[in-house]
């Protein structure tokens, strides 16, 4: 294409392109200047952090300094701090093994459901549905405003709920199918987890699971469930049924048809989902304030507290915020690929 | 699997057994799921309207919860903590007075035209709750525009989810439009522009108030050089709420760019070469092309961040905690603080007044917005 000597006057050839697919001079200039504006926008903070996390006091306090070994001295006196006399180690190992196992717990379950719901018609009577709630809340009251111990409440009403599905719950017809169920489990995301946080802080306080990674995990998966099953069902329901149904000819049970065939098939739709509900959980600040205490900390609450009496120390602070992206860039770089189509893919079905 | 597999070697003896799991495996996926979620959303959800009604009292190393109706609630909107949630009122001047006429206008025009048009009686209910929800919104704007008038939480946070998801798509589609261009090195600039969602939001809170620093801060020369080094943004109302937009903004643009970005490189190809080769400009090809084609996934996107926005905590909690006064409060802030203060009833009642804002925003958002980029699919 370049051989053709281009006759046009200098101004065309400026802001007009000589192919389809290119950009001519002047809007190719602004693409990167706007772009690479951007860029900067991005990195700087960035780098200020990771800089400033080998200064030590007197480097932050005397006023900015910018390049290591031009301006100031680098010195490794917040990483050595943070890293082995601080209680950084524990805090770091409870937000990946919470991160992690209630990511993958998450996926498991809300995968589950999802793909469920997209391939099985559900018919739940509504009158079952009626009456589990109202079950709930009597039960809520009963132990909450009149002190009956909780676990006789819970058994009579487990009972009161059997006994009525056998009897008057037959009667009624009208029934929620699979869109108001998988409504019900995404608009679960809508609720701020502050309204559900104080129930289940006094919840876990009653197992005395409060601080421990257990609580924080299962509240994880919780919350995060919702996100899994909205994502994840447009890829299910993707899949070209065949495979499915000459599987289960040849005698598969659903579950083996799950984790063999509609698993494998939508791994690209899955690692955006993983990618999104862990960087959603390794970054949860609120719920992990409210849960834990000193033995589950998670990083968060962990930088959170750096605000001492004295102001932050920013040395430190950074060395934290540097070690908590570090990991997650690293996955999302391998991932990166995957994250764009996969979200795509939710969101075009919503 | 593990069910299928525990169940295989004595096949004949528990043929029933496996039947029976197959019969029901449908109800077995989903059975995790709803039991999570009741435990974790549902129940919460429900204790929380109770506690809500209460008061809680610490006495003696137990505590007491007294039911007292809707007092709490009362307090928040009428009663004592009104300068809280709702903010200080001042009377409507002139001004005010005409944008609330303007505001009043097209709000009965909206809800007319939807009765000329097609009436069903819950379509109106539904907007007749979305214009009360947001009569009220303005009105409250409106009567903390007058000077001596401060904002409450309530608005703080609307400010917040408005402005903050509005510059982020606007961002983000800007930024997103330009690496859709043929232009070299569109993966290094995807991945650069990633980055900030990575980061945790209390990370990101103190990492604006390292660079909003006037005095150690990297931007100090050029402060100094203007002659505001004395200057602090957290001690004024706005430049404090500004402050917490921009790291908002930087953390959730790449959100928005990332989606929008699949978005347009998913368009239709071959209507852009046609549209091009027949001399079409870029806004008209935009307007006409491309705006059409991924307008219904713009709108899930601004959805789902409508949803998560309402939710902001930890970069004012961090960044200003809440200062200057209120100014920089969010709704769930808000609600920590009363927590933190013994006050679990008004805490509860401040989380579930959250709940109906941002379920009424959201739901009208879907009804009215996306339905409605999606009437043509």
């Amino acid at each position: 294409m370049t051989q053709t000597a281009d006759r046009r006057g200098l101004a065309q050839r400026l802001f007009e392109p000589d192919r389809l697919e290119s950009l001519a001079v002047v809007p190719k200039v602004g693409t990167y200047v706007v772009l690479g504006f951007w860029t900067l926008v991005v990195l700087f903070p960035l780098y200020w952090v990771l800089v400033t996390s080998f200064k030590i006091e007197v480097q932050v306090d005397s006023g900015p300094y910018f390049l290591p070994f031009v301006d100031f001295t680098p010195s490794l006196d917040a990483w050595n701090f943070m890293l082995f006399k601080n209680n950084t180690m524990g805090a770091y190992l409870n937000s990946i093994i919470v991160a992690l196992s209630s990511t993958l717990l998450a996926l498991l379950i809300g995968s589950l459901a999802s793909y469920a719901l997209v391939r099985i018609r559900f018919q739940v009577k509504l009158a079952a549905v009626v009456t589990f709630i109202a079950l709930l809340i009597a039960v809520i009251i009963a132990v909450a405003a009149l002190g009956v111990p909780w676990a006789a409440a819970t058994a009579v009403a487990i009972a009161l709920f059997l006994l009525s599905l056998g009897t008057f719950v037959r009667r009624f017809n009208a029934a929620v199918g699979n869109n108001d169920i998988e409504f019900w489990m995404i608009s679960n995301r809508i609720m701020p987890p502050i309204v559900a946080v104080l129930p289940i802080y006094v919840m876990f306080q009653h197992l005395g699971l409060l601080d421990t990674q257990v609580a924080l995990i299962s509240t994880y998966t919780g919350v995060n469930l919702p996100i899994v099953v909205w994502l994840t069902r447009d890829f299910f329901a993707g899949i070209p049924l065949d495979l499915e149904e000459s599987a289960e000819i040849d005698g598969a049970s659903k579950f083996r048809v799950f984790f063999t065939i509609a698993l494998p098939l939508v791994r690209s739709g899955l690692a955006a989902t993983f990618m999104l509900v862990l960087i959603l959980t390794w970054n949860e600040f609120l719920l992990a304030l409210f849960l834990t205490n000193a033995r589950a900390q998670t990083m968060p609450v962990l930088v959170a507290a750096q605000n001492t009496t004295r102001g932050p120390q920013w040395w430190y602070m950074s060395v934290l915020i540097v070690i908590m992206i570090a990991p997650v860039i690293v996955i999302a770089g391998f991932l990166q690929k995957h994250i764009a189509r996969g979200l795509l893919v939710g969101a075009v079905k919503g | 699997m593990a069910v299928a597999q525990a169940a295989s070697p004595a096949a004949t003896a528990r043929e029933t057994r496996d039947e029976w799991i197959d019969r029901n495996s449908g109800r077995i996926m989903v059975l995790p799921a709803v039991i999570i979620l009741l435990c974790f959303a549902i129940f919460p959800l429900i204790v929380s309207i109770y506690l809500s009604l209460c008061r809680f009292a610490l006495a003696g190393g137990s505590f007491t919860l007294t039911f007292i109706g809707l007092f709490n609630f009362k307090r928040l909107l009428i009663g004592a903590q009104q300068y809280h949630f709702l903010g200080t009122f001042k009377p409507l001047q002139t001004p005010e007075w005409i944008a609330f006429a303007i505001f009043a206008v097209v709000i009965i025009y909206w809800l007319g035209r939807n009765v000329a048009t097609g009436f069903n009686v819950l379509g109106l209910i539904g907007r007749l709750i979305s214009a009360g929800l947001a009569t009220g919104l303005v009105l409250a704007a409106l009567a903390t525009m007058p000077a001596g008038a401060y904002e409450g939480t309530l608005l703080t946070t609307c400010f917040y989810v408005l402005v903050g998801v509005v510059a982020q798509f606007l961002i983000g589609l800007g930024l997103a439009l330009l690496c859709a261009q043929p232009i070299r090195a569109r993966n290094f600039f995807r991945v650069m522009f990633f980055i900030p969602l990575m980061v945790t939001p209390v990370g990101v809170a103190y990492m604006f108030r390292m660079l909003a620093d006037m005095e150690k801060g990297p931007f100090a020369p050029v402060a100094a050089a203007l002659g505001f080094s004395a200057w602090s943004w957290a001690t004024q109302a706005w430049s404090a709420r500004l402050m917490v937009l921009i790291g908002d903004t930087w953390q959730w643009t790449p959100f928005m760019f990332i989606v929008l970005l699949a978005a347009i490189e998913n368009q239709p190809r071959d209507q852009l070469e046609a549209a091009r080769l027949d001399g079409a400009g870029n806004f008209q090809i935009f307007r006409d092309i491309t705006w059409p084609a991924i307008a219904p996934i713009a709108a899930t996107v601004v959805l789902i961040r409508l949803i998560e926005a309402f939710k902001i905590i930890d970069i004012p909690n961090v960044l200003t905690a809440g200062g200057p006064g209120l100014a920089t409060e969010s709704m769930t802030l808000h609600s920590f603080i009363a927590w933190r203060t013994q006050d679990l009833g008004g805490s509860a009642a401040v989380g579930y007044l959250l709940l109906f804002v941002s379920t009424i925003s959201c739901v009208s958002f879907f009804n009215y917005v996306v339905r409605w980029t999606r009437r043509y699919q």
